[in-house]
Parts: C-alpha cells; sequence; structure tokens
C-alpha cells in the first residue's frame, strides 16, 4: 500500500480573512507544517510612482495618502519633510508641533489597527479588534477637526500644514488624552496576560537583530529583536528632538516582543504628545511658498520613523513642477523580506499570526 | 404499543383524539399521528429556538466588543434571523465541480439529524421527555459523534484545501475529547447508578456542579471542543481556514449547518443543564421554564468564552486532552467511586460530604497539573529535510 | 543626528581599497563601476571603519541615456549614513551587479527594479516580476514607456 504523503501547496489570499488586504501567499503544507511560503504581491498595484511624475509636487501629497491608508499623516510628513529639503525650506515652529502631534496620533491608531488585527490572527474573535477600533474612532474624530478628513488626510503641505488647528481642537485633545492611558492599560490587562496569547506567541517565529538589520527590517520589528533603532531619536526631524520619549526595545524578537512594543511605543507617543501641547506656541503654521512648488534640480531622501518602520521618498527634481522621479521606501515592502524565514516551521495557524505581527499594509506594499 | 411513550400528555392527547375517529384495526394511524405531533412540536421549537440564539449570539457579542449588534430588522432586530434565512433561501446554491455530489448533499442534513436525534432522550421538564432510555446518556454521546462524521464528509466531498484542513482537525478533536468527556460523564454515571437521563436529573440531591466540580469542568471544555466553540473553534477558524469544513457552501445548505451549529449549542447546553444543573428540579418556577432557563444561563456562558479568548493551536489543543484533561477525569472517576463505595445513599447530606471532599481534590489537582505536568513548551520549528517523501 | 558621509570623502576611502572603480564624487553621492558595486557594497558593509549594515533604499532613476541605481546606506552603529550610486549606460538591458548576497534587504528592491525599470541585476536569485504580472509588457516606469494601446473599446468612445 502506498500513503500519499505529497506537501500540499495552498493559496491563501489573495481573499482571505486574515492577509490584510489583497495579498497572495503560496503557502506548502507538510500535515499542518509550513515548509514553504512565496509571497506573491501587486494585486493592489496601482502605479504611485509612475502618477507621481505626471503630477505636481503639491497634489502628490493626495497620492501619498493612499500608500499605508491607516497611516496616511506619517506618509503625507515623510513626502513633505523630503520636498522641502530638496529646497532648504524652513518651516515655522508651530507647524512642525502640528505635524509631530498628527504624526504621534496616527502612530497610535496605527498601532491600535496592528494590536487590533493581530489578535484577530489569534482568533479573539473580535472582541480586542472592536476595542481597538473605538480608541481608534476617537483620534480619527480629532484628525476631523484638523482637517476634515479622517482617512485621507492630506493635511501636510510642503513648508507646514494645511491650516491651524480649531479651536475646539484642544479641549478635544486634552480630553482624548485623559482617556486613553485607561484604554491602553484596559488593553494591557486583557491580552497581556492572558495564558492563551502567551501559549501562542511566545518564542514563536523569533527574528534576531542581525537578521533585521541584514534584511533592512525597520520599525516596532527592529525594536522587537534588541535594537535600538528609531529615526525619532537616530535622526529627529521636525521637532522630536525637543521632546523626551524612550525607545522601546525588547530582546526576544518573538510575536509576542512585536506586539508588546507596540503597545508600548503607543504610550511614548502619548508622551511626546502631551509635551509638544505643553511647548506649542502661536505662529504661523506654514512658510510661504509658491503656488507651483518648483524646487531647484537635486535629490533628496528623508526618512522617517513611520508606525510601521522606515519611510521615505526619494525624489529627485529636474528643476520642473513635477519631480522626475519620486521612489517610494515602503516600510512594509521591505518588511516582507523575512517572510519566508519566519513561517517556515510552524504550523498554519502560527504562520498567520506571525503574518498578522508584521502589521505591514497592502497599500504601502503594492504603491 | 407506546409503552414508552404512555406517560406524554402530547401523545395520550393526540393518540386518543385520532384513535376516536378512525375505525377499528386502523390505531397505527394514531400512533403515526401522535408520534408526529411530538416530533414537529420539538424539532420545530429547537429550530425557532436556534434562530432566536443567533439573534441573542449577535447581540451579546455586540455588547462584549462595545457595539450594537443587529437592531435593525423589526423591534431590537429581532427579525434579523428570518432576514438572514430568507436570503439563505433565495442564494443561488453551488455545487463545485468536483464535488462528491451525493456526500456533499448529505453532509448538511446528517449534521442536523445527528443533533436533533439527542433530542430524543433530553427531558424538557417534569415528566416531558420523548424518551426515558435507559441508556440515555449513552445514546447522546453516540449521536452526537455522528455530527463530526458530516463535518468530516462535507470537508471531504467539497473538494477544496481549506475545508479538507477543516474536517482534519475537527476528526483530531473528536478522537481526543471524546476520552475525557466520556470519562467525566463516568463520574455522574457512577454517582447516580444509571444511564437514563431522567434518573440522573432525579438522583442530584444537590446539583453535580457542586458534588461534582472537575467533572463539570472537564465537561464544560470538552464539549466546547467538540462542538468547536471558542477557543477550540480550530475547525472553522476564520482567520486561518477562511470558514473551514464549509468554505464551499452556500445557499440553504450552509443555512443548514449554521442552525445545525446553533442548536447543536443549545442542545449541548440541556445536556449539561440535565448533567449538572438538575435538570428541572428544585423549581421555583413552571419546570419547563426553570430547565429552559438553566439552558439559556449556560449558553451564554458558550457565548461569553466566544468572546473573550483567542484560538489555541491544534497541537496545544490535542495536547491539553491528553496530558491535562485525561488524568484529570481519571483522578475524578477514581475518587468519585471510591466515594459511591463509602456512601452508597445518595442523600443530600452524602452529596454534601462528597462535595466537601471533591472541592479540595479538584483544586489541589488542577494545581499541582498545571505546575508540574503542563510546563509551556518552548515551541520549536519543524524542520524536514525532504520536503516530498513516499510512504510504501 | 545621522551624519551624512559626503561622497567625496567616501570616494577617497574606497580609491585606496579599489584603485579604479570610482568614477566620480560630489557632496551627496560617490559613483562606482556598476560590475563593481557588488564588491564595494560587500566592503563598506564589512570593513569596520564604515559597517554600513543597513541598507535603506535601492532605487533606480531613468535619466534616459543611463540608468542610475541609486544605494542608501547607514550604519546603525557610527550612526552615519551616504549614498552610492552606480551608471549603466544602454537602453535594452542595462545590467548592474546584485547586492542581494550583501544586504538580504536589497532582495525585494531589486526584484521591484526589475520589473518597473527593467534594470538587470546580475547575481539576483530570483529576478522575475513582482508588482507585474508575468508576461507584462514593458518597464512602466521607464522614460520612454507609452502604454500600449487598449486591446478593447469601451461602448461609447474611448
Amino acid at each position: 500500500m502506498s500513503l500519499n504523503m505529497q506537501p500540499v501547496t495552498v493559496n491563501i489570499g489573495p481573499h482571505h480573512p486574515s492577509t490584510h488586504g489583497v495579498f497572495r501567499m503560496k503557502v506548502t503544507f507538510d500535515g499542518e507544517n509550513i515548509v514553504d511560503v512565496e509571497p506573491v504581491i501587486g494585486y493592489l498595484h496601482r502605479g504611485t510612482e509612475k502618477l507621481a511624475e505626471e503630477r505636481n509636487y503639491t497634489q502628490i501629497i493626495t497620492l501619498t495618502d493612499r500608500l499605508d491608508y491607516v497611516a496616511s499623516m506619517t506618509n503625507n510628513q515623510a513626502y513633505v519633510l523630503s520636498c522641502e529639503k530638496l529646497v532648504g525650506l524652513d518651516v515655522p515652529d508651530r507647524g512642525m508641533y502640528l505635524r509631530v502631534i498628527a504624526a504621534e496620533l496616527q502612530r497610535v491608531a496605527s498601532h491600535l489597527i496592528g494590536i487590533g488585527f493581530f489578535l484577530q490572527d489569534l482568533g479573539a474573535f473580535g472582541t480586542p479588534l472592536m476595542y481597538c477600533f473605538r480608541e481608534r474612532e476617537r483620534i480619527l474624530d480629532l484628525f476631523e477637526m484638523l482637517c476634515g478628513a479622517r482617512i485621507t488626510v492630506s493635511y501636510m503641505r510642503i513648508g507646514g500644514v494645511f491650516q491651524d488647528a480649531p479651536v475646539d481642537f484642544w479641549p478635544a485633545l486634552r480630553r482624548f488624552m485623559g482617556d486613553i492611558p485607561s484604554y491602553i492599560d484596559e488593553l494591557d490587562a486583557l491580552i497581556s496576560t492572558n495564558e492563551i496569547v502567551l501559549a501562542r506567541t511566545k518564542g514563536v517565529s523569533p527574528l534576531t537583530g542581525e537578521q533585521c538589520i541584514n534584511a533592512s527590517i525597520t520599525g516596532p520589528i527592529l525594536r522587537a529583536s534588541g535594537v535600538e533603532w528609531d529615526l525619532r531619536k537616530s535622526a529627529p526631524y521636525d521637532v522630536y528632538d525637543r521632546v523626551a520619549f524612550d525607545v522601546v526595545t525588547l530582546p526576544d524578537g518573538d510575536n509576542y516582543a512585536r506586539y508588546a512594543v507596540r503597545l508600548a511605543e503607543m504610550r511614548q507617543s502619548l508622551r511626546i504628545i502631551e509635551q509638544c501641547v505643553a511647548q506649542i506656541e502661536p505662529g504661523p503654521v506654514r512658510a510661504t511658498t509658491n503656488m507651483l512648488f518648483r524646487p531647484p534640480a537635486g535629490e533628496a531622501y528623508v526618512p522617517i520613523e513611520a508606525p510601521k518602520g522606515e519611510l521615505g521618498f526619494y525624489i529627485v527634481s529636474d528643476g520642473t513642477v513635477s519631480p522626475f522621479r519620486c521612489k517610494i521606501r515602503g516600510p512594509s515592502f521591505v518588511n516582507l523580506t523575512l517572510l519566508k524565514e519566519m513561517m517556515v516551521g510552524y504550523k498554519l495557524a502560527d504562520g498567520i499570526v506571525s503574518l498578522g505581527s508584521l502589521d505591514f499594509n497592502v497599500g504601502e506594499v503594492d504603491r | 404499543m407506546g409503552d414508552v411513550l404512555a406517560e406524554n400528555r402530547i401523545f395520550s392527547t393526540v393518540y386518543t383524539l385520532v384513535n376516536d375517529l378512525v375505525p377499528d384495526g386502523w390505531s397505527w394511524v394514531a400512533y403515526l399521528a401522535a408520534g408526529m405531533s411530538i416530533i414537529m412540536f420539538v424539532v420545530n421549537s429547537l429550530m425557532i429556538m436556534a434562530t432566536f440564539y443567533t439573534w441573542v449570539e449577535r447581540r451579546l457579542l455586540g455588547r462584549f466588543q462595545s457595539r450594537l449588534g443587529p437592531n435593525r430588522a423589526g423591534p431590537f432586530g429581532l427579525l434579523q434571523p428570518i432576514a438572514d434565512l430568507l436570503k439563505l433561501i433565495s442564494k443561488e446554491d453551488i455545487l463545485p465541480r468536483s464535488a462528491d455530489r451525493i456526500i456533499f448533499n448529505v453532509a448538511p442534513v446528517l449534521m442536523l439529524a445527528a443533533t436533533l436525534i439527542v433530542l430524543a432522550v433530553v427531558p424538557f421538564g417534569r415528566g416531558s421527555y420523548i424518551a426515558d432510555l435507559n441508556i440515555g446518556i449513552l445514546f447522546v454521546v453516540a449521536i452526537s459523534g455522528i455530527g463530526t462524521f458530516s463535518i468530516f464528509m462535507a470537508g471531504w466531498a467539497s473538494a477544496n484545501k481549506y475545508a479538507m484542513f477543516g474536517s482534519m482537525r475537527a476528526i483530531a478533536a473528536l478522537v481526543s475529547y471524546e476520552v475525557p468527556m466520556v470519562m467525566s460523564i463516568l463520574s455522574v454515571v457512577v454517582l447516580t447508578g444509571s444511564m437514563s437521563m431522567v434518573d440522573i436529573a432525579e438522583g442530584q440531591a444537590l446539583p453535580f456542579i457542586l458534588v461534582l466540580p472537575m467533572a463539570f469542568m472537564i465537561f464544560m471544555v470538552s464539549i466546547s471542543a467538540e462542538l468547536n466553540r471558542a477557543p477550540f473553534d480550530i475547525v472553522e477558524a476564520e482567520s486561518e481556514l477562511i470558514s473551514g469544513y464549509n468554505t464551499e457552501y452556500s445557499g440553504m445548505k450552509f443555512g443548514t449547518f449554521f442552525a445545525a451549529e446553533f442548536a447543536n449549542g443549545l442542545v449541548a447546553s440541556a445536556v449539561i443543564a440535565v448533567l449538572f444543573l438538575q435538570g428541572w428540579r428544585w423549581a421555583v418556577l413552571p419546570s419547563h421554564l426553570w430547565f429552559l432557563l438553566k439552558v439559556g444561563a449556560l449558553a451564554f456562558v458558550f457565548i461569553w468564552i466566544r468572546a473573550t479568548l483567542p484560538r489555541l493551536r491544534i497541537d496545544q489543543i490535542l495536547g491539553f486532552a491528553w496530558k491535562f484533561l485525561l488524568p484529570l477525569s481519571l483522578i475524578n472517576l477514581v475518587v468519585a467511586a471510591v466515594e459511591v463505595l463509602s456512601w452508597p445513599e445518595q442523600t443530600a447530606l452524602q452529596q454534601f460530604y462528597m462535595a466537601l471532599i471533591n472541592w479540595p481534590v479538584a483544586i489541589v489537582s488542577i494545581v499541582v497539573f498545571s505546575k508540574v505536568v503542563s510546563k509551556r513548551q518552548p515551541v520549536q520549528p519543524v524542520v524536514r529535510a525532504t520536503v516530498a517523501q513516499e510512504v510504501v | 543626528m545621522t551624519t551624512a558621509v559626503l561622497g567625496t570623502d567616501l570616494a577617497g576611502a574606497l580609491r585606496q581599497r579599489f584603485p579604479d572603480v570610482v568614477i566620480d564624487a560630489d557632496d551627496i553621492a560617490v559613483w562606482v563601476t556598476p560590475e563593481s558595486v557588488s564588491d564595494v557594497c560587500a566592503y563598506l558593509k564589512a570593513d569596520p571603519d564604515h559597517q554600513y549594515d543597513l541598507l535603506n533604499l535601492l532605487s533606480a532613476v531613468d535619466y534616459v541615456e543611463y540608468f542610475e541605481v541609486v544605494y542608501h546606506m547607514t550604519s546603525i552603529s557610527r550612526n552615519a549614513s551616504a549614498v552610492v550610486k552606480t551608471r549603466s549606460y544602454g537602453r535594452n538591458e542595462p545590467t548592474v551587479a546584485s547586492v542581494s548576497g550583501v544586504w538580504r534587504g536589497a532582495h525585494l528592491h531589486e526584484r521591484e527594479a526589475y520589473d518597473l525599470m527593467g534594470v538587470s541585476f546580475f547575481g539576483h536569485p530570483d529576478l522575475r516580476r513582482i508588482l507585474l504580472w508575468e508576461g507584462f509588457e514593458g518597464h512602466p516606469l521607464r522614460r520612454d514607456y507609452l502604454e500600449p494601446p487598449l486591446p478593447y473599446k469601451w461602448p461609447h468612445g474611448g
């Protein structure tokens, strides 16, 4: 009798509940164990880089919103910083503070989504996800006050921000800052010591610091592997050099560490926002620029610490109103490099959780 | 004729009514009509309750998740299940091209049938049951196993890899959890000295949840695993397997699975209520209502657990059954047997003494086992040198 | 603050080690020959004076007469960043040495540059299209790329 023990290849995605969009993996299983993974991407490719070559510099801001659509503020920030470096533009203080406040709020919102979907992949039926979304909703409300939009914000402009925060914004922000620490503590209490979460995530898919650096993996994943590298500290942009915060690192590099780093980073973001609110002073929010931004020929690449890792726009200008080349370095895209190493050898359930712990966004992977 | 059902009021009413109408020698018609009326009554009440249960579950999950849940169709969204049902009925019924036609169609029916047959031996109230089989609980265990077969049939016949994964997981979970479940039922049987569901309910001077706490816990866990309820819902783990064994099902076939699943939850709650909560006894309300309240409370616990806990991995689930639940259920059985030898009369006082012994035993053994036996194992990636191999 | 190492400084250091690979240098970057770029990068990564262990970005730019591949790299221990560039002339099959053996992180970047810009990286283990599908004609990020006429027409115009 011959038993057919061939490994089975399964297409996970592009339509699958836990691939966070249209992401596809060709996974080969030996029973429940994963023996091979091949990520297949491009289902959401919209050609942002090509589109950017045909638009003027201000119009491209709306394109950046659609990259990592759960963290639009930081996308805006990375883009305008590169543009400002191209011409050496100085941004007024109030504009920079508003940018940092918005970016840190966006970081909290993005990490909430990351944690919520991580738990969803673990099989917690919606409860942590809905809790995370409840808090994120408040942040989106704040964005709505800032710029009228919730997801595709287009709040930042070259030389500052689109408009000053309305008067109502500050009390609303204060109320939010009063509530959110208890929300984060609640998440912490619900999840961090749950026996099933610990049993499922501790020691699963560990990445060492060297592996991460070699594979250009940045952001919370790198810090969860024990490397103290945060562009807000090592290459401060905007006003990050005027606020005090800690770079959270954990030594383990496993799925649990990636979750725990995100949770701790949310608290640090709140610290940054508090200091910014204390330091911000009245003044202009935007430097005066020409209506058509026309930088001199040259190039600029200013990476920032987006919620998911290093995000940067490599802009080559030829002196016209639209960039000659606009290459986007999306952290989600590069963080997928080690997907195979992370998933092979583990079971299907753990592979899905490892994918969730990367907290990638397909809009940014495919661009 | 009709010995088993002679005490049943619905049966006797319908039987007398029809028997007066038909000529002599045609009393089998009356018997058939009476039997059918009981079946119709019981099956329809269960299906209506299961439909209502879907609404309850979705509303409660909404509350747990700080959102509203279905609230548009009818008052409080009460008509939502009916709307869902209408949608499912009117949907196209898709049969995958490479599916095994017969098995694919039979599987949902079989699953629902297995759920409904279990109801035959469940006493709903004082003197209200379809059949008081002397092997009642054995019957329950035997028939509920068929449900897992139908899951396997569905997964196999779908010719879908996700469905296959789901059904294989179902078989693994069934084989593992049947053992501790039956062991914990045995301790109940030892105490009451009977397998009849009615006798078990009558034999509980105190509710067995107090007398046999460990058996109750083991049974709750095992039945959750058997029914694929969280945190053991690996069979239809939506983040891994999309929907598991019913991935390829659509329309009313899926609806049948869906209804069977919810009916299963209710039937399991009813069985637990009989085994551990004295069934209909100690009623301060009419006994049927009292029983329903107990079933509802247990169903609520299932929903509560589902909203709270993440899912376990398959090896953890199987390891939990064999390394943790099986030894505990053996301890539980031995202790119960020794106690029955010491106090053969089952009065409330004697069951109280048993509870006094059983609670410390339960706490100590669970703590010791969780500390000693099931230490968290470090996860090791399984790396195989050769991927493809042929076993001859 | 991350120090951006001047291209001229880097060129000086590289000239000592590799006498004839440096083509040009300015304040931002240093240009090396396309064949030697993997050796240069391996040296920059391993050498204790440089230790550029993180590849931030690998981008290809189409300057019509030549393709330029730009490597942004960062040293985490020294907190310094540098830019290395290489030019490949010819429009048919511009070829550059692959650095995916030096940095694993270059793997996806090089596949993307090949897909969208048509730059071949020799030594890459798995050079296939990544964002576009197999069988796609042309490389859409090139300056001379024209969208092929649609094989169908919309019912009303188009």
